[in-house]
């Protein structure tokens, strides 16, 4: 398993931590399925410790915290949403997440390549949230980021890979970087297919928090990426347009 | 005599429902009578037990629905229903709002009667048992007819050492509820006289679950954020921006409101946003309401009296010790 800055993930599932029915669910989905890592979003609950409550429940999971710059639309804001998130959960790690539109919640790779370079040079260790653009892709390694998190689909829709030729030609441009499928799952096939491509993790938060009973899915999303891990080491067949049987036809006493 | 510490929604309802089952009952409360300083005050007041259970747990779906009788017996409730709508691009949401509640009927071309100015909405989900009431008003009655009844309110702290005391300070008593946390929620309050909607209307959104409450006289009620955060001193612009678009986008008319108020305040919850009774050291606490109010304060009160009248440990229950 790759190593994320030099961390491996007890397991591959990056769960958020918002719009859960209660914070007792969202502790419960995350005790039963195992995720790793948990992701947090300082933005809304506001500075100077309101929040605290909360973040202090997510620090109690015991799991890998990725606290996150979501709902930002400029390079400062998120810069400064980067401090205050080092300062209150005392790591390095932070998602970058710099919304350009409003209707997709679509990054704006400009400005995400500009403050990846700006918070690697902070010292932070940076998570963007991208497209599965390649040249985009390349810009931000060289701003200094050691991890790529392209998005399958709009954040929230629940649309899954939208594009996998783009999403293969990505895991085979960049081999030995860990790719993240970060947004748009929705159903845990979707989870397993971006394992089966080859990804070393997925990011969700409404898949599992907006369902029905989020404890179950949480569960269901762990096991279809193990399965989809499995999968891919086990180094699938090749898809065929004609039947090839499993045992020979030729020689048989009755042909049908 | 039992002494009720806090005089908002919890504790008028705990000594409402102990003086109706003929205990004697005094009042603390050191910001005097129900006010601008308790969150009940900023409530939307709505009786909509079948809607909640969207994303509540059951009890509040099974408890919730003894409320709007309860209620009946002390305030005016207005039995008018609730209707749950959602714009074109989000009626993926209403389709799974319906398949995780009950108690609706869809409606298509009935929305036109129900609300005529509701404009641009082909379907919505009309839950026609719901109710709602006036927070300020049902305070108010809660009031009235405690006083009526002999119950003495003292503007001040509760003495030490009080017996059969009954704490309901919400947020106040995190320090003997060490898991208890404020949930911050933003409201407004609008005058729009050009729209007439008469009965609560909810438009499903991706984040937030918005909605307005008449109050009458063309004043609105709209509300409310939930965020996991305990700053309760000013509401955001983001806030006021979705609260505002909300309204604009049931109807255009909106846009013309007179903003006539701002609530900010902390909901005091649980871990599982389910109120709890606890008596610790022969003081029983009675917190937790969470965004339900007024919807399980009737439930919270009869736990409560059943535990300090008769003994019995109902579901809300959770800790008994000395």
């Amino acid at each position: 398993m790759k190593r994320f800055y030099g961390t491996e993930l007890p397991n591959p599932l990056m769960l958020g931590t918002a719009q859960y029915p209660s914070p007792a669910i969202l502790e419960q989905a995350f005790r039963t399925s195992g995720a790793g890592v948990a992701t947090v979003s300082l933005r809304r609950e506001g500075a100077e410790g309101a929040g605290a409550a909360f973040w202090k429940m997510i620090q109690e999971l015991g799991v890998l915290i990725l606290p996150n710059t979501a709902g930002c639309h400029t390079v400062k804001e998120a810069v400064t949403t980067a401090h205050m998130a080092r300062e209150v959960f005392d790591t390095r790690w932070i998602k970058l997440e710099l919304i350009g539109h409003t209707d997709s919640l679509q990054p704006d790779v400009f400005q995400l390549v500009e403050a990846a370079k700006v918070l690697t040079e902070d010292g932070f260790q940076v998570f963007p949230y991208t497209t599965e653009d390649l040249i985009v892709g390349e810009r931000l390694l060289a701003a200094g980021c050691e991890v790529l998190m392209p998005w399958g689909a709009p954040i929230g829709s629940g649309r899954g890979l939208n594009n996998t030729y783009a999403l293969r030609a990505m895991r085979a441009e960049f081999p030995e970087v860990p790719l993240v499928i970060d947004a748009g799952i929705g159903l845990p096939s979707h989870a397993a297919q971006a394992m089966e491509l080859g990804y070393d993790a997925v990011l969700l938060n409404t898949a599992v928090a907006r369902a029905g009973d989020p404890v179950a899915m949480a569960c269901a999303m762990v096991r279809a990426i193990e399965a989809g891990r499995l999968a891919h080491e086990a180094d699938p067949i090749e898809a065929r347009d004609m039947a090839e049987a499993s045992t020979p036809v030729i020689g048989k006493a009755f042909l049908a | 005599m039992y002494s009720v510490i806090g005089a908002g929604v919890a504790g008028l309802a705990v000594a409402s429902e102990l003086v109706s089952r003929g205990a004697a009952v005094q009042i603390f409360d050191p910001a005097g009578p129900p006010g601008p300083h308790g969150c009940s005050w900023w409530a939307g007041g709505m009786l909509a037990p079948w809607c909640e259970y969207e994303n509540a747990e059951e009890p509040v779906l099974r408890l919730g629905r003894e409320a709007i009788g309860w209620w009946q017996d002390r305030t005016t409730v207005a039995r008018r229903g609730t209707l749950v709508v959602a714009g074109r691009r989000d009626l993926p949401d209403l389709r799974r709002f319906a398949r995780r509640t009950e108690g609706f009927r869809e409606v298509d071309a009935e929305l036109a009667n129900l609300e005529p100015d509701l404009h641009g909405f082909s379907k919505g989900l009309y839950f026609e048992n719901e109710a709602h009431l006036s927070p300020r008003k049902a305070l108010a009655d809660l009031h009235a007819g405690l006083q009526a009844r002999g119950v003495a309110f003292h503007a001040g702290e509760a003495p030490e050492g009080l017996q059969n005391a009954i704490d309901c300070r919400g947020l106040s008593a995190r320090g003997a509820l060490p898991d208890l946390r404020g949930v911050k929620g933003e409201m407004l309050v609008i005058r729009c006289p050009d729209v007439t909607l008469s009965r609560p209307v909810r438009l499903l959104h991706p984040r937030i679950p918005l909605y307005i409450v008449p109050r009458g006289n063309g004043v609105y009620m709209l509300g409310a954020t939930m965020i996991e955060s305990e700053d309760r001193r000013r509401i955001t612009a983001r806030s006021m921006l979705e609260l505002l678009s909300a309204a604009y986008a049931l109807n255009p008319a909106f846009g013309e409101a007179e903003v006539l108020e701002i609530g900010v305040d902390l909901r005091p919850a649980f871990p599982d946003n389910l109120p709890r009774i606890r008596r610790i050291g022969g003081r029983i606490y009675a917190n937790g309401l969470y965004r339900h109010g007024y919807l399980l304060a009737p439930a919270l009160a009869k736990g409560v009296a059943d535990l300090a009248l008769n003994n019995i440990h109902s579901e809300m229950v959770d800790e008994d010790r000395d």
